[in-house]
């Protein structure tokens, strides 16, 4: 397998304060990882460097074979990349149906005016519906993403993502405010996405972090701490300090 | 599940139907066409209705699909009238310059003409020079072109400047003010060419043509009918699809938007562009009805009322722009025009030639408050209570 993005030696602050120090990360193909850390250790703003949001101080952030650097990058672009963002509050378009908002997903020319003549095909509605159908939504394509439940709406965002066909997906605390069976669907998604792509998982949640059975990271004060199994890393006295305290 | 943009904007038929009938209506009680129950002026005011009926659905696509609060688009209108308008006079003044030369007893020369021409058209504003910017007002192909290419190009330098810059809220909204204000300023100038203060004056009278004010007027008329018919249906059409999903997206997260690999300035872009022109074209058709445009046309205010008119009638639906400004405008005429009666209080008497304003406030305050969704809402509550009925029956 090999790196698909590789950030090293990143560092960033804000106003002085030094939220991710020399952070150093890497994650290959088809690869699920989650991120775990108290809160203040540098999660979201790791992916915020990733996605293009934030421009870190230093350091560098290599993307796929031809290792191109992301820095360069606006938002849009590093999107078009193949990089997938989910974010940790459900942002779906509420006044758009469910189906509107999948099409708007679909990998397909976003120049405007290819965006202007586009018309939905029969095979880009075969697809809607089958990507409808994996996280649980085709029986409501044709409602308002706004009337759908917490738990439906995080689906849809994911299902959104899977849509754009990413190489990396970056989701941030899926599991938040859910019900244990709608973890347990969100689990199997991430599970199942991650067989084709990279998945990277910002998670508090211990329980559903095992859930996904993956190598995990820990970050602390904008650095990784310790890295490998959730066994091992929970078993790691520095791990220990930083989430029970000294 | 392929469905034309018709069957996704079923308003559109249903618009089309109402201003052909409307159009038609008007045109039998009309005094050029028809029996004469209509007074040439009152078309000429139908006329300029149907045009801000245009612009505010240009306002529509730009603020209520896009969530780009201009207050500014009237300055495209007006630069739209004023390229017609140096047609219109300097092809006027020629035609008449011509024929008072030729009373004399040789001929006149090329450059002759064009002097008189020149100190006819400049001579209020103490000149008798063609300014640069008049170089193609004699040809009515290249300043048609213009009458797009001059807002259009305007819309697309600002557009770039801001949205590249992420101006967006209360930010641009001020820097829309800032351009109109900035523009109208310029125009106010004896020396900015377009004969300051004064503006071009006898747009009414198409150079070359005998027929009566009552006829062209209805010409003018129709044409402003056509105009919002295909403006409506090309409005309708850009927002059925996708385009019009990333419009609405921007509107609602512009971040998420961004994160789906789309350019929202791109996007921002394109649409003020687009909803410039189809300003400007509206203000070309608007302004050889009323006959003359001048600067204070253009003063910041002009776009406030635009964006009040969509506000009334309901943002983010297209034909709630259209009732929003044709009621809203129609009424003023009205309140503004001296026809509605005065209140005598005893001791105030309430002029509504003043006073229209501060009900026009107070009602715009109104909407607001207990009707967000303007009078378009209306529409949604009926839909809603039919569903209801059917529901219970």
């Amino acid at each position: 397998m090999s790196t698909l993005l590789e950030v090293s030696g990143v560092s960033v602050s804000f106003d002085g304060f030094k939220a991710i120090n020399n952070l150093s990360f890497q994650i290959a193909d088809s690869e699920l990882r989650a991120v775990i850390g108290p809160n203040g250790a540098g999660k979201t703003t790791f992916m915020d460097i990733v996605t293009g949001k934030t421009r870190p101080d230093e350091g560098r952030v290599i993307w796929g074979e031809r290792s191109v650097s992301l820095l360069r990058m606006n938002e849009a672009q590093i999107a078009r990349e193949g990089i997938g963002r989910k974010f940790q509050k459900p942002t779906v378009f509420e006044d758009q149906t469910v189906r509107e908002n999948f099409l708007m997903a679909l990998k397909k020319d976003r120049g405007v005016l290819s965006v202007l003549l586009f018309r939905p095909s029969k095979a880009d509605h075969e697809q809607v519906d089958a990507l409808a159908e994996e996280v649980g939504l085709l029986a409501e394509l044709d409602r308002l993403a706004g009337e759908l439940s917490h738990g439906q709406k995080q689906w849809l965002e994911i299902g959104m993502l899977l849509a754009q066909e990413p190489r990396l997906l970056l989701v941030d605390e899926p599991a938040a405010g859910m019900t244990p069976e709608e973890r347990e669907h969100t689990s199997e998604l991430l599970v199942q996405a991650a067989k084709t792509r990279a998945v990277v998982v910002v998670e508090h949640d211990m329980e559903f972090v095992r859930r996904l059975g993956c190598k995990v990271t820990v970050l602390h004060e904008g650095a990784v701490l310790a890295e490998g199994s959730l066994d091992h890393v929970t078993s790691n006295s520095d791990v220990i300090d930083v989430y029970l305290g000294r | 599940m392929r469905t034309s943009f018709i069957a996704k904007y079923p308003s559109v038929l249903v618009f089309l139907l109402a201003l052909a009938s409307f159009t038609i209506i008007v045109t039998i009680l009309s005094e050029g066409f028809g029996i004469g129950v209509i007074s040439t002026s009152f078309i000429k005011t139908l006329g300029k209705t149907l045009c801000l009926c245009l612009i505010a659905v240009a306002m529509d696509l730009v603020w209520g699909f896009a969530g780009i609060l201009s207050l500014g688009h009237f300055a495209f209108f007006g630069l739209g009238g004023y390229m017609i308008g140096m047609w219109l006079m300097y092809e006027r003044t020629r035609l008449i310059v011509t024929e008072a030369l030729m009373q004399g007893q040789i001929p006149p020369t090329g450059s002759e003409v064009i002097d008189s021409i020149g100190s006819q058209i400049f001579g209020v504003v103490g000149s008798n020079e063609f300014p640069l910017i008049w170089t193609f007002a004699d040809s009515l192909g290249l300043q048609l072109l213009l009458v797009v290419l001059v807002p259009g190009i305007l819309a697309l330098v600002f557009g770039w400047l801001a949205f590249r810059s992420r101006v967006t809220g209360v930010y641009l909204s001020i820097l829309t003010q800032a351009m109109t204000l900035a523009l109208a300023l310029y125009l106010f100038q004896n020396d900015s060419g377009l004969r300051g203060n004064n503006g071009l004056s006898g747009l009414q009278n198409l150079p070359g043509v005998e027929a009566p004010q009552s006829i062209v007027s209805m010409w003018f008329f129709l044409a402003s009918a056509m105009a919002l018919g295909l403006g409506y249906s090309l409005a309708a059409w850009i927002v059925s699809g996708k385009f019009g999903s990333v419009l609405r997206g921007i509107r609602d997260n512009e971040t998420r938007v961004r994160f789906l690999g789309y350019s929202v300035e791109g996007f921002k872009l394109a649409i003020f562009t687009l909803t410039a022109c189809i300003a400007a074209i509206a203000g070309a058709l608007y302004y050889p009805q009323a006959g003359i445009i001048n600067p204070a046309e253009i003063v910041p205010i002009a776009s406030i009322y635009l964006a009040v008119w969509v506000a009334i009638g309901g943002r983010g639906r297209l034909y709630g722009a259209v009732i929003g400004a044709g009621f809203v405008s129609l009424i003023s005429t009205w309140f503004t025009g001296g026809k509605a009666p005065d209140i005598p209080l005893g001791f105030y008497t309430i002029k509504w030639v003043d006073w229209w304003l501060v009900l026009l406030g107070l009602s715009f305050v109104g909407v607001t408050l207990f009707a967000p969704k303007g009078i378009g809402g209306l529409f949604d509550l009926m839909k809603k209570r039919r569903a209801r009925h059917e529901h219970t029956s």
